[in-house]
C-alpha cells in the first residue's frame, strides 16, 4: 500500500468526509420528510404515503423528481437578486453547520486517527450559533424579495420571532457550557462520560428544546409561513427548485439541533459499547443516529398534536417565561458550581 | 494566510463602499452584513475564533436583523438624489480627498513601512477573554451593561408615551 503523507492523508479524509456527510444528510433530511408524513398520518387516522414502494418508502424520490420538473414561476415585480439569494442562502446555510458535529468516536486507519467529524473547531457550538443566526437572512430576505404582501408578514414575523427566541437557545445552554468548561461539541460530549447533562440540566434542556422549535419555525411556533394566515408565508411566491431549497433548509435545521440536542444534553455517541472491532466501531455511531432520530419523532409527534400560537402570545412566551427562566437556570447552576469548587 | 487577509480586506473595503453607495436600503443593510462577515474572517486570520464567532453571531446574527426588520416594517424603497445645496456639490469631493490623504499621512508617519512587527501571539480564546473581562476590566463592564439598561427603558418610555 503507497503510503501518504500526513497532508495528502488529511484532505483524501477531509474530502471522503465531506461527500458521505452530506449524502448522508441529504438522505436523513428526504426521509425526515417520509418518517414525517408518515407519523402525522397515523396521528390523523390515516395511512399516510404508502403507494410509492413499501410502506411509502420511495416517496421522497417520487417528491423530489415531481418538484424538479415544475414550472419555476418568478413573479413580475420580485427584486431578482434578493429573490434569487434567499434560497441559496437558507439552504448553504442550513447545510453548513453540519461540518462540525461530530457523529461517533475515532477509528485507526493505517496507524492515523480518524474522527467521524468533518473538522473538530475548538468553538464549534459558537460555530453552529453563528451560522444559523444568519439563517433568518434566508427567510427575511425571501420575504421581502416577494414584494407582496403575505410573504412580507411572513419574513416580519420570523426576524422578530428568530431574534426573540435565538437569546434563550443561547441562554439555555450556558449551564452545560459552565459544567463542561468548553465550547468543542467533542470535549462536551467526553465530559459526559460518567453522567448525562439533561440530569444536571434539566431546565437548561427545556429551555434549549422549546427555542430550537422556535428557531427552525416548526409548530406550534410556525408563524412566519402559518397558512391559515399567511397563505404560506415567507414561501408564498416560490415555486419549484427554489420552494425545495427552503423546504429541504428547513429540515436540515431540524436534523441540525437535534444533533445537537443530542451532543448537548444526551451524551451524543455514548452508549454501551461491547463486541468484537468492528461492533465496537460502529455501535457508537448507532447510538448517535438513534437519540438523533428519538428528537426527530419528538418533534413529528409535537407537530402533530399542538394547535398554532397565537402571535402575542409568541412573543410573551419567549420573552416573559423561557428568557427569564434561562436565566436562572444560569444563576443557579454558577451558585451550585461555585459553592462545589470552594 | 497573507493572500486570504487582502482578499478579505478587500471584500471588506468593497461592500463598506456598497453600503454607502447602494441606493435600496435593504442592499445597503446587506452590504454591510458582508463587510461584517469579512471583519470575522479578518479575526480568524488573527486566530481569534472566539471573536470571530461573537461577531458574526452579535453583529451580523442579530444587530443586523434588527436593521433588515426595520427596514422591511418600513418599506423603504429606492432612495433618490435630493435636493443638494451647492456648497456639498463643488467642496465634498475635494474635502472627502483631502481627509482621505491626512489619514493616509497619518497612518504612514506613525507606522513607516519596515518599522511593523508582529505583535506577541496571545490566548484569545473565551476563559483568557472571561478572566480578563471580569478581573482586570469589571468596572468599565458592569457600567456599560447598566447604560444598555438605561437605553432599554428610555426606549420603553418613548414608546410607551405614543400608546
Amino acid at each position: 500500500m503507497a503510503t501518504f503523507s500526513d497532508t495528502t492523508f488529511f484532505l483524501i479524509a477531509a474530502v471522503v468526509k465531506v461527500v458521505v456527510v452530506l449524502i448522508a444528510l441529504l438522505t436523513v433530511v428526504a426521509y425526515a420528510v417520509w418518517l414525517e408524513r408518515k407519523v402525522v398520518a397515523r396521528i390523523q387516522s390515516r395511512w399516510g404515503p404508502h403507494r410509492v414502494g413499501p410502506h411509502g418508502l420511495l416517496q421522497p424520490l417520487a417528491d423530489g423528481l415531481k418538484i424538479f420538473l415544475k414550472e419555476d414561476i418568478v413573479p413580475h415585480d420580485v427584486d431578482r437578486f434578493v429573490y434569487w439569494l434567499a434560497p441559496f442562502l437558507a439552504f448553504t446555510l442550513a447545510f453548513f453547520s453540519i461540518a462540525v458535529i461530530p457523529f461517533g468516536e475515532s477509528i485507526t486507519i493505517g496507524g492515523r486517527e480518524v474522527f467521524f467529524q468533518i473538522a473538530d473547531l475548538p468553538i464549534g457550538l459558537l460555530f453552529i450559533f453563528a451560522v444559523t443566526s444568519l439563517g433568518v437572512y434566508g427567510i427575511a430576505l425571501a420575504g421581502w424579495a416577494s414584494n407582496s404582501k403575505y410573504p412580507l408578514f411572513g419574513g416580519l414575523r420570523s426576524s422578530a420571532q428568530m431574534i426573540s427566541y435565538e437569546l434563550s437557545l443561547g441562554l439555555g445552554v450556558v449551564g452545560v457550557l459552565m459544567i463542561c468548561g468548553t465550547l468543542s461539541l467533542r470535549g462536551i460530549v467526553e465530559a459526559q462520560r460518567g453522567l448525562w447533562n439533561i440530569l444536571l440540566q434539566p431546565v437548561g434542556f427545556l429551555v434549549y428544546f422549546m427555542s430550537a422549535i422556535a428557531e427552525t419555525n416548526r409548530l406550534p411556533f410556525d408563524l412566519p409561513e402559518g397558512e391559515t394566515e399567511l397563505v404560506g408565508g415567507f414561501h408564498t411566491e416560490y415555486s419549484s427548485l427554489k420552494f425545495a431549497m427552503f423546504f429541504m433548509a428547513e429540515y436540515a435545521n431540524i436534523v441540525t439541533v437535534s444533533c445537537l440536542a443530542t451532543l448537548l444534553f444526551f451524551g451524543g455517541w455514548l452508549g454501551p459499547v461491547f463486541g468484537p472491532p468492528v461492533l465496537r466501531a460502529v455501535l457508537p455511531l448507532f447510538w448517535f443516529a438513534l437519540k438523533v432520530l428519538t428528537f426527530l419523532f419528538v418533534y413529528i409527534w409535537i407537530r402533530g398534536t399542538l394547535p398554532r400560537f397565537r402571535y402575542d402570545q409568541l412573543m410573551a412566551f419567549g420573552w416573559k417565561f423561557l428568557l427569564p427562566v434561562a436565566l436562572l437556570n444560569i444563576l443557579a447552576t454558577s451558585f451550585i458550581l461555585a459553592w462545589r469548587s470552594s | 494566510m497573507t493572500v486570504l487577509f487582502y482578499i478579505f480586506a478587500a471584500l471588506a473595503v468593497i461592500a463598506a463602499l456598497s453600503v454607502v453607495l447602494q441606493r435600496t436600503p435593504v442592499y445597503s443593510a446587506l452590504s454591510l452584513i458582508v463587510v461584517l462577515c469579512a471583519l470575522a474572517v479578518v479575526y480568524l486570520l488573527l486566530g481569534a475564533e472566539f471573536m470571530a464567532a461573537i461577531q458574526v453571531i452579535v453583529y451580523a446574527g442579530a444587530i443586523m436583523v434588527l436593521f433588515v426588520l426595520v427596514i422591511m416594517l418600513l418599506n423603504a424603497g429606492r432612495e433618490g438624489p435630493i435636493e443638494r445645496s451647492r456648497l456639498a456639490h463643488w467642496l465634498g469631493v475635494p474635502l472627502l480627498v483631502v481627509f482621505l490623504i491626512e489619514v493616509l499621512a497619518v497612518v504612514w508617519q506613525q507606522f513607516p513601512s519596515g518599522s511593523t512587527s508582529y505583535a506577541p501571539p496571545m490566548d484569545a480564546g473565551p476563559a483568557a477573554i472571561g478572566t480578563l473581562l471580569f478581573r482586570n476590566y469589571v468596572l468599565p463592564f458592569e457600567v456599560t451593561s447598566v447604560l444598555i439598561l438605561v437605553a432599554v427603558l428610555g426606549a420603553v418610555v418613548l414608546a410607551k408615551k405614543q400608546l
